[in-house]
């Protein structure tokens, strides 16, 4: 989760194998699918309570070990509470994270890096100086205090994302936006008489999208990661909600009674963010392959 | 040079000062910091005491006068659940982090650039495909269960290893890879792709027409230029690696200063996770300043042009 999020893709990569690559790759596709599917519907999906267990049915392991009960199919944990469920509903939260916080991060790293680059001069030294700060804070102390002042919750979770994020964002559109500001388009729009708030707004922000989504896309299986680690500290998600960080944190003391109560939640989460990270080269090829570089 | 230098050491003086007040103001912004700042065992004595200390009754530019002051003579207040100096506290603990922080740095040096390396000069064949696969899972794999997996393997399986606390050199063994998994497929990936762009050049392309020996071609001429952008690379290694070392430290219960803040955090003794977020910050501050500066030496586009 500390890797910067992106890492450069060698761009000496070759004409021809990317061609290749025109339909999206078949299997990433509908792990992520399945995954949404789960988090959409997990009342209905779910076989159990992801948070209620009972004392009587603790641990028992999964289908194909002895003691394996058929009404569990990947066993329960210390309380009793059944993986499977607990698992689907997981996917909920490393969902749910994933979307608001990246959709704020861009929103808002998005709108800095469009004043930054549009106004220029000393706005843009300015907010440039922040964002060269910010990169410079370590962001998972800044989740410690945060989960010492007030309790873990959601909402710190959602903070350090945009925290750890906001800066990649606003480079990004900065220079995107100094690009477009050259462009013929826009002298034109003044021409025609439009306000500073109209061109940014009408003008340059549609041709951002595609960038801002590249990166979003890039984004998802590192905040996915970054969630599950603070929950597993105890900093993240509180339980009992079943993240797959606090699935982990919670088995990390019966690895050798119970493997499959921390095992079980890593693979979810190592397979989700492989398949994320496959799907997200695709569409950084697809939508902008100049973006390769990020 | 200088002049970016001078700019430099600013920005990193004005982020240590952001970190500072972020520290100060959260525990004053969330009501009475009494309520925080003390353990659930303090007594009423440790809690008139804190109060004093604190001066909460002045105003906040002066508790943050007497925050800094404090801080820079090295008092960090006291552990209540200690009843120690929190800096002694952390100091005490700094040299295991340390110890795994330098080993894990060692494995990613020794691991992550030669393999790298030979990916791009064998492109497309078995090594650059296995060093490729090794990078995509490597940054998929949530370090924290990577850790449990090797107790689970090592320990719990196998019984080779032991898996949790400090003591003989074959401790550190898990705890180090764990650490240095990460950060080797971010490197390795990025030491492929910069190798990749050199060995395209032209006086690579001559230094083979000369006929130098290959490997001569690939370490001094090829990787020499390819080292720059590596070098970026490696204050975003650092970081990984304390980023890491906090969740490692608790899952291997190493006893290092990541270890200590999660452990703060659980009995809730805010003096400790205060000063060990100072603490950090200011090594993660520091060294990302030492590699910009490295980089600008190294890199002649920057030291004249800023």
């Amino acid at each position: 989760m500390s890797v910067p999020a992106v890492v450069t893709e060698p761009r000496a990569e070759t004409a021809p194998h990317r061609q290749e690559r025109r339909s999206p790759p078949a299997i990433p596709l509908a792990i992520v699918l399945a995954l949404v599917v789960c988090a959409v519907f997990a009342p209905l999906l779910a076989p159990r309570s992801p948070v209620e267990g009972s004392l009587g049915e603790r641990l028992i392991p999964p289908l194909g070990m002895d003691g394996a009960k058929a009404g569990h199919p990947l066993g329960t944990d210390r309380l009793g509470r059944d993986t499977l469920s607990r698992l689907v509903y997981g996917a909920r939260i490393s969902l749910s994270v994933s979307i608001v916080g990246i959709a704020l991060t861009g929103t808002i790293g998005g709108f800095i890096g469009l004043l930054a680059g549009f106004l220029g001069g000393w706005v843009d030294t300015l907010l440039m100086r922040i964002v060269d700060i910010s990169l410079s804070l370590p962001g998972i102390l800044i989740a410690v205090l945060l989960s010492v002042v007030f309790e873990p919750s959601f909402t710190n979770v959602i903070i350090v994302v945009v925290f750890l994020l906001w800066p990649s964002y606003a480079r990004l559109v900065r220079g995107e936006t100094l690009g477009l500001k050259q462009q013929d388009f826009v002298a034109l729009a003044r021409i025609a008489g439009c306000s500073n708030l109209t061109i940014m707004l009408r003008h340059i922000v549609p041709n951002l999208v595609p960038s801002i989504l590249v990166l979003a896309t890039l984004h998802v299986g590192y905040v996915i990661v970054l969630e599950a680690a603070l929950s597993f500290l105890g900093v993240g998600i509180p339980p009992p909600t079943p993240s797959w960080g606090v699935m982990v944190a919670d088995g990390r003391g019966l690895i050798e009674q119970a493997w499959w109560v921390s095992i079980l939640p890593g693979i979810a989460i190592l397979v989700t963010v492989l398949s994320l990270n496959i799907l997200g080269d695709w569409v950084r090829d697809r939508l902008d392959p100049k973006l390769r570089q990020l | 040079m200088q002049r970016y230098l001078v700019g430099r050491v600013v920005q990193s003086i004005v982020s240590m000062v952001v970190v500072s007040i972020v520290v100060f103001a959260l525990v004053r912004l969330s009501g009475d910091p009494i309520q925080i700042m003390a353990p659930a065992e303090a007594s009423q004595a440790d809690i008139a005491a804190m109060r004093a200390y604190l001066g909460l009754d002045r105003p906040w530019p002066v508790q943050y006068g007497r925050f800094v002051t404090r801080a820079l003579q090295g008092d960090f207040g006291q552990s209540v659940r200690f009843r120690r100096p929190a800096l002694d506290l952390v100091l005490e603990r700094y040299g295991a982090t340390l110890e795994l922080g330098g080993l894990a740095v060692v494995i990613v040096i020794v691991v992550a650039l030669p393999v790298g390396v030979y990916a791009a000069v064998r492109r497309g064949r078995k090594l650059d495909y296995a060093a490729r696969a090794f990078a995509a899972l490597g940054q998929a794999v949530p370090p924290f269960w990577l850790g449990l997996l090797l107790v689970l393997v090592f320990g719990v399986i196998l019984h080779w290893l032991p898996t949790s606390g400090r003591g003989t050199p074959l401790h550190i063994i898990l705890p180090g890879i764990t650490l240095g998994w990460f950060a080797v497929a971010g490197l390795m990936r990025l030491t492929r792709s910069a190798m990749l762009d050199v060995l395209g050049t032209e006086y690579v392309k001559l230094a083979r027409i000369k006929g130098l020996p290959e490997r001569h071609v690939i370490w001094k001429h090829a990787f020499k230029n390819a080292a720059l952008p590596v070098v970026t690379f490696a204050g975003l290694v650092f970081v990984a690696l304390l980023n890491g070392s906090i969740i490692i430290e608790t899952v291997f219960s190493w006893p290092g200063v990541g270890l200590l803040v999660i452990e703060a955090v659980d009995s809730r003794d805010y003096p400790i996770v205060q000063t060990v977020v100072l603490f950090l910050s200011g090594m993660y501050i520091g060294v990302n300043l030492l590699v910009d500066v490295l980089y600008a030496y190294l890199n002649p586009k920057i030291r004249y042009s800023a």
